[in-house]
């Protein structure tokens, strides 16, 4: 079963059809639809709860990276694990986290995913596969390619898509992970989500291959770049990816163009980039306009419909900061709580 | 369970530990470089290649960064890894895993998780190997909290902390000397744990307490027997533990003996031998003091190759022999 309920038999279907509209069932892509939306309203509710001063730190918003998370996980089944990172709040959102939860931990609040401890950086739910997000660049790639060593060695039969940015590539954890990976055929997906930019700088000034799925070749896997603001085509590379390596083929490196509209966390000016590239991305290359519009096209949906989501998502937003805002704060005895696993004396 | 003890190596002791460990829980592997037909650099794992194949005992790359990092996924997701570092030296390059995720995972995910991690990692000096294979890099790691850290100075305890190591939900840094590897020592047969927060006193005495250290406790054991002949009885404490540190064990000593003197391999400056004496400083037993604390520790130097230099930039027995009586003695 896929994450978004059972893949829709539509018997013969035109070639130029695309992926999700052939795979999925009109309530399905509502569903991702309704799931982009809750995304960007979340984003901008904790921009918003930043500015008036509700949460302190810092954040990393994925506004406009959103076909991303909700194309990727899509195409997972229940047990599957992923891997975030820094900007990670859309991947949650997209493996179906509790967004009272998630704003909990924003607000430091012990509702929290992380019981106030980790914040923004390192929202985690094990149970249900999220094996979190992570503030060291490049650090979590590593460790999903142990959780998928575990997965082979139990024979289970999961896969780990694990998300990483375009900064990432450059790591030397993610070389030394990458390579293990194939050298032993592991289950994983390594998604790069490519928004242009390491902080300041550009992919062009820090990437010696023009495409970050280049680097494919040197391990000796598949490497596809597909265009990340659309979800049908993310969707259909990675599930390809996924399938390779759920039978035992071991990873792919799918890597997804995108861009993100905000800066890099709050503390960026965009000295970096024109106001012009930024604008042309938010007017016409936006994956939630273009998500609604190929709905439309497909039969799947109106400005009715498209509207009672998108307050479907507001009022959800606002009952989680809400919820965040109640919740009580964790005792201030507890500092060192959860240094080491509690153990029966 | 015969707990029969015979003669064994250190590193055999090791083996023995991994080998029980592995037959009795399938979700125990060991990873490292060269670890399979090779046996390991210190032919610490030998043969368990045969015993438990490639699947369960597993070369990496030389890739240190990615194999600690690989064990930590391994660890969250159900499995207990011992990841073997060739020379602790190399644990530099797995920081990051060390450090900012298995250390905090726990904490950072308000107690989501947990990392059975074991880390094993060659350490010290005395092999000619020089500056970047001979480092004593415990109190590094022992700065941070989420790691357990472990000296473990005898075949006995070489294969009773591993074991506890295994045992223990979080992750256990195990800091083996690799002169030690070849000590012979009485070993019982089967499974047995050392728990991992406690100090041992291994000589007891009532003019003074050293504590010491992986090698240093048999250096601080000799030069004890040395001083008997000038009438001296000195009490030797094996910390086996930096963190957590078993500070009452020291207190009570230091309460008996009233001097204390702090011996170990790695630099002196900010090394265990400060936290030790800090800790005394602000216990109840300070004002048992009767003389100011003594530490020995490695001078302030990487470690050169010329063996002479190399001898003269850790502590020996003379060096602990004079100190100690200095300290006994009241000259300092």
């Amino acid at each position: 079963m896929a994450r978004n309920g059972h893949a829709a038999d539509k018997g013969e279907v035109a070639a130029n059809v695309p992926f999700v509209f052939q795979h999925y069932s009109r309530d399905e892509l509502l569903d991702v639809l309704y799931k982009m939306y809750v995304i960007r309203r979340f984003e901008e509710g904790a921009e918003n709860s930043y500015m008036r001063g509700l949460i302190h730190g810092t954040m990393h918003l994925s506004i406009g990276q959103e076909a991303v998370a909700t194309g990727a996980i899509m195409t997972l089944q229940e047990n599957d694990q992923i891997m975030s990172n820094h900007r990670g709040h859309g991947h949650c959102v997209a493996f179906g986290a509790d967004v009272n939860r998630m704003f909990a931990e924003f607000f430091g609040k012990v509702t929290g995913y992380c019981k106030g401890r980790g914040g923004s950086m390192h929202i985690a739910d094990f149970k249900s596969g999220n094996l979190g997000a992570n503030g060291i660049v490049g650090g979590g790639i590593p460790i999903a390619v142990g959780a998928a060593f575990a997965v082979k060695s139990k024979k289970e039969e999961k896969v780990v898509l694990c998300f990483f940015g375009d900064g990432a590539n450059n790591e030397g954890a993610f070389h030394e992970a990458v390579n293990m990976a194939a050298l032993w055929k592991l289950p994983i997906v390594f998604l790069c989500e490519n928004n242009g930019y390491g902080l300041s700088v550009s992919v062009a000034r820090a990437s010696s291959v023009p495409n970050i799925s280049d680097r494919a070749k040197g391990y000796g896997i598949p490497g596809v770049t597909v265009d990340g603001n659309c979800v049908s085509d993310v969707a259909e590379a990675v599930s390809e990816a996924v399938e390779r390596a759920r039978s035992g083929e071991g990873p792919s490196i799918v890597e997804c163009k995108t861009y993100r509209h905000r800066g890099h966390s709050k503390s960026d000016r965009n000295r970096y980039r024109t106001k012009e590239e930024i604008d042309d991305w938010i007017k016409n290359r936006d994956p939630i306009d273009r998500f609604e519009m190929e709905l439309k096209q497909h039969g799947f949906g109106s400005d009715e419909v498209f509207e009672e989501l998108r307050q479907r998502a507001s009022a959800t937003i606002d009952g989680a900061i809400e919820f965040a805002k109640n919740s009580e704060s964790p005792s201030i005895a507890d500092v060192s709580q959860y240094v080491y696993t509690e153990q029966a004396q | 369970m015969t707990q029969e003890a015979r003669e064994l190596s250190y590193a055999i002791a090791i083996r023995e530990a991994m080998g029980l460990a592995m037959e009795a829980d399938p979700t125990v592997f060991l990873m490292g470089e060269d670890v399979g037909v090779y046996g390991g650099a210190f032919q610490v794992s030998g043969d368990l290649i045969d015993r438990f194949g490639p699947e369960r005992v597993i070369e990496t790359p030389i890739a240190e960064l990615g194999g600690a990092g690989l064990c930590v996924g391994a660890a969250m997701n159900g499995m207990k890894p011992i990841f073997e570092i060739q020379f602790s030296d190399f644990a530099t390059l797995a920081l990051d895993q060390i450090v900012n995720q298995a250390a905090k995972a726990r904490f950072m995910l308000g107690g989501e998780v947990s990392v059975p991690l074991v880390v094993r990692m060659p350490a010290g000096s005395g092999t000619g190997a020089a500056a970047q294979h001979s480092q004593s890099l415990e109190a590094w790691f022992a700065h941070v909290p989420g790691l357990k850290v472990v000296q473990p100075s005898t075949p006995y305890e070489a294969k009773g902390m591993l074991l506890a190591a295994l045992e223990d939900p979080d992750p256990v840094m195990v800091f083996e000397h690799k002169l030690l590897y070849k000590m012979v020592g009485e070993v019982p047969e089967g499974y047995y744990t050392v728990p991992l927060d406690k100090a041992k006193v291994v000589r007891e005495g009532k003019d003074l307490t050293i504590v010491a250290s992986s090698i240093m406790v048999h250096k601080a054991l000799e030069a004890a027997e040395k001083l008997t002949e000038e009438g001296l009885d000195i009490e030797v404490i094996d910390l086996r533990i930096a963190r957590p540190m078993d500070k009452q064990t020291i207190i009570e000593s230091v309460k008996k003996t009233s001097r204390l003197m702090c011996v170990h391999e790695a630099v002196k400056t900010l090394g265990i031998g400060a936290e030790i004496s800090a800790m005394i400083c602000e216990s109840e037993a300070f004002d048992y003091l009767d003389a100011p604390i003594v530490r020995l520790g490695g001078t302030e130097n990487p470690i050169p190759y010329n063996p002479e230099l190399e001898k003269a930039s850790v502590p020996q027995v003379p060096g602990i022999i004079e100190a100690a009586r200095d300290l006994a003695k009241g000259v300092r």
